[in-house]
């Protein structure tokens, strides 16, 4: 799982009002290479909610992205470059999201989550 | 049905078969996913007659799919993940252009699996979420975002209670006149799509698509039939929709509705005599290449 995607994810449970972002629990994440596209990056950025993205990339260790993030930065190739890599080269391959509400776990399995609700949860 | 497509007899073993001649001899780079890599497991849906219908309506589509440079594209119930890597080698990843990224979802653990399995044997990508469309949230967060969407449902007609049980059942239950996911799906499909999504979905004549088509108008969308393919059992439809800033929303509320379902009805009937010619065009191509 990207960091993209856990950037589109939140826990969905009935009654939860703030399901986002999700905590990660990194047993084991990889590294992929993926060609770089400045301008997916550029068109994806207005959809990225910035801090998530920092932390989950922090969660793996990945330090580098700047705390704050505006369009201007955009026009860096240094800056992109790291964006990229936060974005879509790291993978979370196995271990969890944690709602941020109320702790429930919603695994990851070889790459995929398991978003799935309880029958009482919908 | 494609006489001029010459296999040698111990391909097409017996009807209905006629699908395995994709594959077979292929020269040309392959153009979608192909059957041998397909990967599969007791509980998942098989790549059939709807699904090769959905991959042709995006085959017949894809110049247009080109063009329109969708950001991010997302499959709804991929199964085996037939259609959805289909869909990534036959847009790629968008290097020229913005660059695609494509997500697939599924309600079936083990479908998800065998999607990631598919996509990897073709060597492309698609971000893969077990989740129920209807419940999953995902339009919190990917709201507004989605430029293409494709679904093939569970649209068979059974008893309600069948909707929604574990395994192989979910890939084909749906409930009375098999409505009931494709109408929990458009709602969330309609919040999923961007101003210029687009959405691609299978339909059986007994879900009465023309009349999706008006629940979709009421929310804005056009809609035209890409491919209509009757078999021995089913008539499918696979039914284009997309944004049309001409129609207001809530404007097909006429008073007189079965004045609006004949309207309707007759957009759909020219659309599809509009396609004949494409869709032969596109045979023909296939042709070309086996
Ligand atoms: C007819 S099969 C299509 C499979 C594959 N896309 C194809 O064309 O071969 C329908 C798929 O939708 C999935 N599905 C059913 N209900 C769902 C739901 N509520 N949310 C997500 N997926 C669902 C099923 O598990 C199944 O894999």
């Amino acid at each position: 799982m990207r960091l993209l995607t856990h950037n589109m994810l939140s826990c969905n449970i009935k009654g939860v009002t703030n399901g986002f972002p999700l905590r990660l629990e990194v047993e084991k994440f990889v590294e992929k290479e993926v060609e770089f596209n400045s301008d997916f990056l550029k068109n994806m950025f207005v959809k990225i909610e910035w801090k998530a993205l920092v932390n989950a990339a922090r969660s793996m260790g990945y330090e580098e992205l700047p705390e704050e993030a505006d369009s201007s930065m955009l026009d860096s190739d240094e800056f992109l470059k790291k964006f990229h890599h936060a974005l879509l080269e790291l993978h979370l391959e196995e271990g969890a999201l944690i709602c941020p509400e109320t702790g429930r776990r919603f695994p990851v399995n070889k790459g995929i989550p398991n978003m799935l609700l309880h029958e009482d949860e919908v | 049905m494609d006489h001029s497509i010459q296999v040698s007899p111990s391909i097409r073993t017996k009807e209905g078969d006629e699908w395995k001649n994709r594959q077979v001899p292929s020269r040309m780079p392959s153009r979608i996913a192909q059957i041998r890599l397909v990967s599969g497991h007791p509980e998942v849906y098989e790549p059939c007659d709807d699904s090769f219908a959905l991959v042709d309506a995006l085959l017949a589509d894809r110049m247009y799919l080109l063009e329109h440079k969708p950001v991010l594209c997302m499959e709804v119930g991929c199964g085996s993940g037939y259609v959805i890597t289909s869909l990534a080698i036959m847009l790629g990843q968008g290097e020229d252009v913005g660059g695609i990224h494509y997500f697939a979802t599924d309600i079936n653990p083990h479908a998800v699996r065998v999607t990631c399995e598919t996509l990897e044997a073709h060597g492309v990508h698609a971000e893969v979420i077990c989740d129920n469309v209807a419940s999953s949230g995902l339009e919190k967060r990917l709201g507004g975002k989605v430029d293409v969407m494709v679904v093939n449902p569970p649209y068979v007609p059974t008893p309600e209670d069948e909707v929604g049980r574990d395994g192989i059942a979910s890939a084909w239950a749906g409930g009375e006149n098999g409505r009931t996911v494709i109408d929990r799906i458009l709602p969330v499909a309609d919040k999923l799509l961007s101003d210029r999504g687009w959405l691609y979905m299978v339909t059986l004549t007994a879900n009465n698509p023309s009349q999706i088509c008006l629940v979709m108008r009421e929310k804005g969308y056009a809609s035209r039939i890409v491919v209509q393919r009757s078999t021995e059992e089913e008539s499918l439809h696979v039914i284009k929709f997309w944004r049309d800033p001409d129609l207001q929303v809530g404007a097909a509320k006429d008073p007189s509705m079965a004045t609006t379902q004949r309207t309707t009805s007759a957009v759909v009937m020219d659309s599809l005599l509009s396609q004949f010619p494409l869709l032969s065009f596109w045979r023909n191509n296939n042709n070309s290449s086996t």
